[in-house]
């Protein structure tokens, strides 16, 4: 399969990457020769063959529904988790104004 | 089956709807899906946020066992088909209430296949009887954060306390046809989860949200393109958004315009849906399976333990009622309803059979009514004066047994509950001491009747020339000049002696 | 005295414990190795502070008569993907440039807790994507080393953990954690003539680790020899609730158990391998590997792998998704690069900052991974390639069938020129055609030097194992390191 522009540029926006014109244009060719490169592998017949669900034959283990249990996974910890934000108002964190 | 009547009236005739609800349920657990941040409701903002909920680099999910136990025993509940092989999926789309970029949700291999809810027969609304909802599927998933809009004047605020809970999402086939169907599943929905304990289903609170799939079509006639209005948060706007939704749909139809398929939000204030430019974008999710998650593999301990755990649920409590306890149909649903309310009723009726010594079924429908309409006839009147520790079964079902023995009237039980439930002085020496109790002293009562004749004869003539009905004058004659505080049944019986 | 930053990890902690020297004089000495180090670029930041603090905790611990850790008094690298607490923490992205995580990875902070301390953050191709170390923000890794020909071309590193392999072979640090998600732990090591580890995936946590493929990634060890990998990775490795894929097994005593006798061992040799394009002198080196497995005591056996050339592809295209989507938490809204255009809605801010902050090669696979997930594409693409990811997967246990350990050249190629494939995309994924495949079945396996090419630049051989079998990859790396007797060693230009 291979993409052209107008592609590129709808997965660009999909990806939410701003592109220019010219590297929409740059990309495409890139992009059309490793596309057509993982095209041989329709060549193989899979009939019968589960897509691999876990690399290393395991099961999901699960937690007990306790509340910070592990500080390192649990809550409390505002000034933390804001600590790096570009934005912090009051608590929040801020963006541009969303009109839903 | 008889189909629901409900149509919409348009120019061209009359239009048929079609409903889909998926109800997003908070599951009850204590942390969320993925971490340890509490999901404790009304938190300052951003103060139960873990490092895995703001999706710090490097962040991973683990599952909290509570929250998969919930969704198998819902599933249960609805007698579901439960998958003990699923897996977790990303739904990708980019918004500020979402962290990852990603919803952990289910796709390909939710943890609960098909089932069925049950809504009942109501005539007067337009369901005519009893009618199977089919259930699509439920699975797992995280909720998003919360926008606010309107603190600053170019920003929102993103607070990601919700961020993380774990939500079931219940998606029902479109076998709905009326906003009171629809109304309906939810309320027995709610109902069940509640039974369960999945859900508290506190829709004010956002535990329960409804995304509303509504079409319509000419009756029998092809299926319509929907809309999804989102997150509607109570059964009447869930109704409010079919009516609205139906209306304009058919409106724009025969206006010679097209349904899209959209998102569409509802706005309460005025009664009207509008379309979500915002998420107007996010169509291709690019679902696939959550490589930081494995396939999640239920084994048989794991099940039955959920099953085992199940309570008697709405369908079946309430054939037990009519059944074994002989209540009437009405009285029935109206005590299985609510979680509350059942568990008043049997625990009332459990202290007052073993206080009278009699079986259940003997005082059910004594207890019934005393649960349905008495007390809260009584304890809505006293409002803020009623003190509810007050209210125990034990104080409750020693009024019923004075009643039973016929020591106090309906009124005068009323007027001890009252007492009770401002003070919490013992009933029965209530009763006793603020002369709340009936005559059943066969001479006292026996000396009244006698006056009552004495000064009637020619009623008493009448009677006993055939005139029956007259029976009811002695009776109220007496009663009267017992001041009420007769036992009606020794009245009665002394009466029926005495006229011969 | 010695020059204590020609020791390694097994050495400095023993010296350390016997009081040979103290923690902090090896400290200081590897500090000024770095510090005297600029331009190779192999750190993004530089710590020595944090190794000198760890230090002084040993030699107090030691002074005190408490127990030392495996890793007591070695200052090592810290690949700059893992988060550090108070630490800068890039990926060599943009995009995180000034993000300073409130937390420790799990690796990181095992390392500490077994005596490490870190030098500093070390550069990678961005979110370790790259073969060559080009992708950086923060610029190119300069391998230490130099062909033979007299040219001062400035060589590849390998990639990702290209700050890594550069910091080891020129005598920055005596060992440094490296990532491996298709080959960035061995090809680096290959390709400056040290040793790596990929471990089995599970062995060591992800948690605190920024994601690039989720179901690859996986952490380990590169160092001066086998025995300091082994040591280094019994510190990294272990269950870690935290971590959903965490293997809940117990971590053998690798080092402990090191062996070198190969009798009874059968070694597999894929005849897939033999590819075309392949280096004559890494054809030799696979040869003398062969002949050195038997000379200790191995009987060697061809197998068939027979799905090896779909792994490349597979792997661009599980790769790509899984990060398209691991990287979409990149978005300006909590830390990091935010790009606020005059007038931006949200939706602009995301495509700015992420234009702005994100390379061009973690842009190509952000796109191709979005686009193989799209509508319609899924199944072609991203199911296809699990399926035959599941093929490989089943290559590999019938071959250890018929053998213990698999021998193979890690890279087609030794270090090339930088700048030499960075036109090219294809090309430089090709890099990783031998180490791609252990990495889609979740193998353990390493690289080794086993000698240089007829330009003076080293190569590695590949040993892959069954799934824990660590001891098992480890002991025939040992018995390969004792027979090339590899000293090569880059000559300081820097
Ligand atoms: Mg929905
Ligand atoms: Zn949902």
């Amino acid at each position: 399969m291979s993409v052209d522009k107008q592609t590129v540029a709808k997965i660009a926006s999909l990806a939410r990457i701003n592109m220019s014109d010219d590297a929409l244009e740059r990309m495409v060719p890139e992009l059309n020769n490793i596309l057509a490169w993982v095209d041989q592998l329709g060549e193989v017949d899979c009939t019968g063959v589960e897509p691999m669900t876990a690399v290393i034959p395991n099961t999901l283990r699960l937690r007990d529904d306790v509340v910070d249990a592990d500080p390192l996974t649990g809550g409390g910890i505002r000034d933390k988790v804001l600590a790096n934000a570009p934005a912090a108002e009051h608590g929040f964190f801020g963006v541009p104004k969303v009109i839903e | 089956m008889t189909e629901s009547t409900y149509r919409i009236q348009g120019e061209t005739g009359e239009w048929e709807v079609v409903i889909g609800l998926e109800v997003h349920a908070q599951v009850t657990s204590h942390a969320k899906l993925f971490s340890g941040a509490s999901t404790e409701f009304g938190a300052e903002p951003n103060s139960q946020v873990s490092l895995v909920d703001a999706a710090m680099p490097g962040m991973l999910p683990v599952p909290n066992r509570e929250c998969i136990r919930q969704a198998v025993r819902t599933g249960m509940a609805i007698e579901a088909q439960i998958n003990a092989w699923s897996r977790f999926d990303r739904k990708n789309y980019f918004y500020a209430d979402l962290p990852q970029g990603y919803q952990i949700s289910q796709l390909y291999h939710p943890i609960v296949g098909e089932g069925q809810l049950l809504i009942e027969a109501d005539e007067k609304n337009g369901i005519p009887e009893d009618k199977i909802i089919g259930i699509e599927r439920i699975h797992v998933e995280q909720d998003a954060g919360k926008l606010m809009h309107d603190q600053h004047p170019t920003m929102s605020y993103v607070d990601l306390n919700r961020s993380g809970v774990a939500l079931m999402e219940i998606v029902s086939k479109p076998d709905m046809a009326s906003p009171a169907e629809a109304g309906a599943y939810v309320r027995k929905l709610r109902s069940i989860l509640r039974y369960v304990g999945s859900c508290d289903g506190n829709m004010e609170q956002g535990s329960m949200r409804a995304d509303v799939n509504v079409s319509v079509r000419k009756p029998g006639g092809e299926l319509g393109t929907r809309t999804e209005t989102k997150n509607v948060n109570s059964v009447r706007f869930v109704m409010a958004v079919i009516e609205q939704e139906a209306r304009r749909q058919v409106e724009l139809i025969e206006g010679g315009g097209a349904v899209v398929q959209e998102t569409r939000l509802y706005d309460p204030d005025r009664n009207e849906t509008r379309s979500m430019r915002s998420k107007e974008d996010a169509h291709d999710y690019r679902y696939f399976p959550d490589p930081d998650l494995l396939p999640l593999v239920l084994d048989d301990d794991f099940l039955n333990e959920c099953r085992a755990s199940l309570p008697e649920l709405p369908d079946a409590k309430r054939a037990r009622y009519t059944g074994d306890l002989g209540l009437n149909a009405y009285n029935a649903a109206q005590l299985t309803l609510e979680v509350e309310v059942f568990a008043r009723f049997e625990t009332l009726l459990a202290a007052t059979a073993k206080r009278l010594g009699k079986a259940e079924k003997d005082v059910a429908t004594q207890v019934a009514n005393w649960t349905l309409s008495v007390a809260p006839g009584v304890l809505n009147a006293l409002g803020g004066d009623a003190k509810l520790e007050h209210n125990t079964a034990a104080a409750n079902a020693s009024i019923l047994q004075m009643v039973d023995a016929g020591t106090v009237s309906g009124g005068q039980a009323k007027e001890i509950y009252e007492i009770v439930l401002k003070t919490g002085r013992d009933p029965e020496e209530i009763a006793d001491t603020e002369g709340l109790k009936q005559q059943s002293d066969t001479g006292a009562i026996e000396a009244e009747i006698d006056k009552v004749l004495a000064d009637n004869p020619d009623k008493v003539a009448e009677y006993r020339s055939g005139k029956d009905k007259l029976f009811g004058f002695f009776v109220g004659q007496t009663m009267k000049a017992m001041q009420g505080k007769a036992n009606p049944a020794v009245v009665n019986e002394l009466l029926k002696v005495k006229l011969g | 005295m010695t020059d204590l930053t020609k020791l390694g990890v097994a050495a400095i902690r023993n010296g350390v414990a016997a009081g040979e020297f103290t923690a902090r004089e090896v400290a200081e000495a590897f500090n000024a190795n770095v510090a005297a180090a600029a331009a190779l670029n192999a750190f993004i930041v530089t710590t020595p502070d944090h190794a000198l603090a760890a230090a002084d905790k040993v030699d107090t611990d030691r002074a005190a008569g408490r127990p030392l850790g495996g890793m007591a008094g070695v200052p090592i690298g810290m690949k700059d993907l893992f988060a550090t607490q108070g630490v800068q923490t890039t990926a060599a992205s943009h995009i995180l440039e000034g993000f300073i995580p409130q937390y420790e990875s799990t690796v990181s902070g095992k390392l500490w807790a077994a005596g490490a301390g870190m030098l500093g953050k070390l550069n990678l191709d961005q979110f370790a994507m790259g073969s060559s170390n080009e992708t950086s923000y923060f610029g190119n890794v300069i391998s230490p080393w130099r062909r033979s020909d007299g040219g001062n071309a400035a060589l590849a590193p390998g990639g990702s953990s290209g700050g890594s392999s550069t910091a080891v072979s020129a005598w920055l640090a005596p060992a440094a954690t490296g990532t491996d998600t298709g080959g960035s732990i061995r090809q680096p090591a290959a390709f400056t003539g040290i040793t790596g580890v990929k471990p089995t995936y599970g062995r060591c946590s992800r948690w605190g680790i920024v994601a690039f493929a989720s179901s690859l990634d996986q952490a380990g060890p590169m160092a001066r020899d086998v025995t300091d990998c082994a040591i280094m990775l019994g510190a990294m490795a272990g269950f870690d609730p935290k971590d959903s894929t965490s293997l809940d097994l117990p971590v053998p005593d690798w080092a402990g158990s090191l062996n070198a006798d190969m009798r009874g061992k059968k070694i597999g040799i894929p005849r897939e391998y033999r590819m075309e394009g392949t280096d004559a002198d890494i054809l030799k080196s696979w040869d003398d590997g062969i002949a050195w497995l038997k000379d200790a005591g191995a009987e060697v056996v061809d197998i068939s792998l027979p799905h090896t050339k779909y792994a490349l592809p597979a792997y661009y295209i599980i790769a790509p998704a899984e990060a398209s989507s691991n990287l979409a938490r990149y978005d300006g809204v909590r830390y990091g690069l935010r790009d606020l255009p005059e007038g931006a809605g949200l939706q602009d801010m995301y495509a700015a900052t992420r234009s702005d902050g994100f390379g061009d090669e973690v842009k190509r696979r952000i796109l191709i991974g979005t686009y193989v997930l799209s509508a319609g594409f899924y199944d072609a693409y991203y199911n296809q390639a699990q399926r035959i990811r599941t093929l490989i997967s089943r290559d590999f246990e019938n071959a250890f069938k018929d053998c213990d350990v698999i021998l193979a050249p890690t890279t087609p190629t030794a270090a090339f020129a930088l700048g030499e494939k960075s036109d090219d995309p294809l090309a430089m994924y090709l890099n990783d055609v031998f180490a791609v495949p252990a990495s889609l079945a979740g193998l353990p396996a390493m690289s080794v030097p086993c000698g240089v090419n007829s330009q003076g630049l080293p190569l590695g051989l590949q040993i892959i194992g069954k799934a824990f079998d660590e001891q098992g990859v480890l002991n025939a790396g040992l018995a390969i390191e004792k027979r090339a007797g590899f000293i090569a060693t880059p000559e300081k230009w820097w």
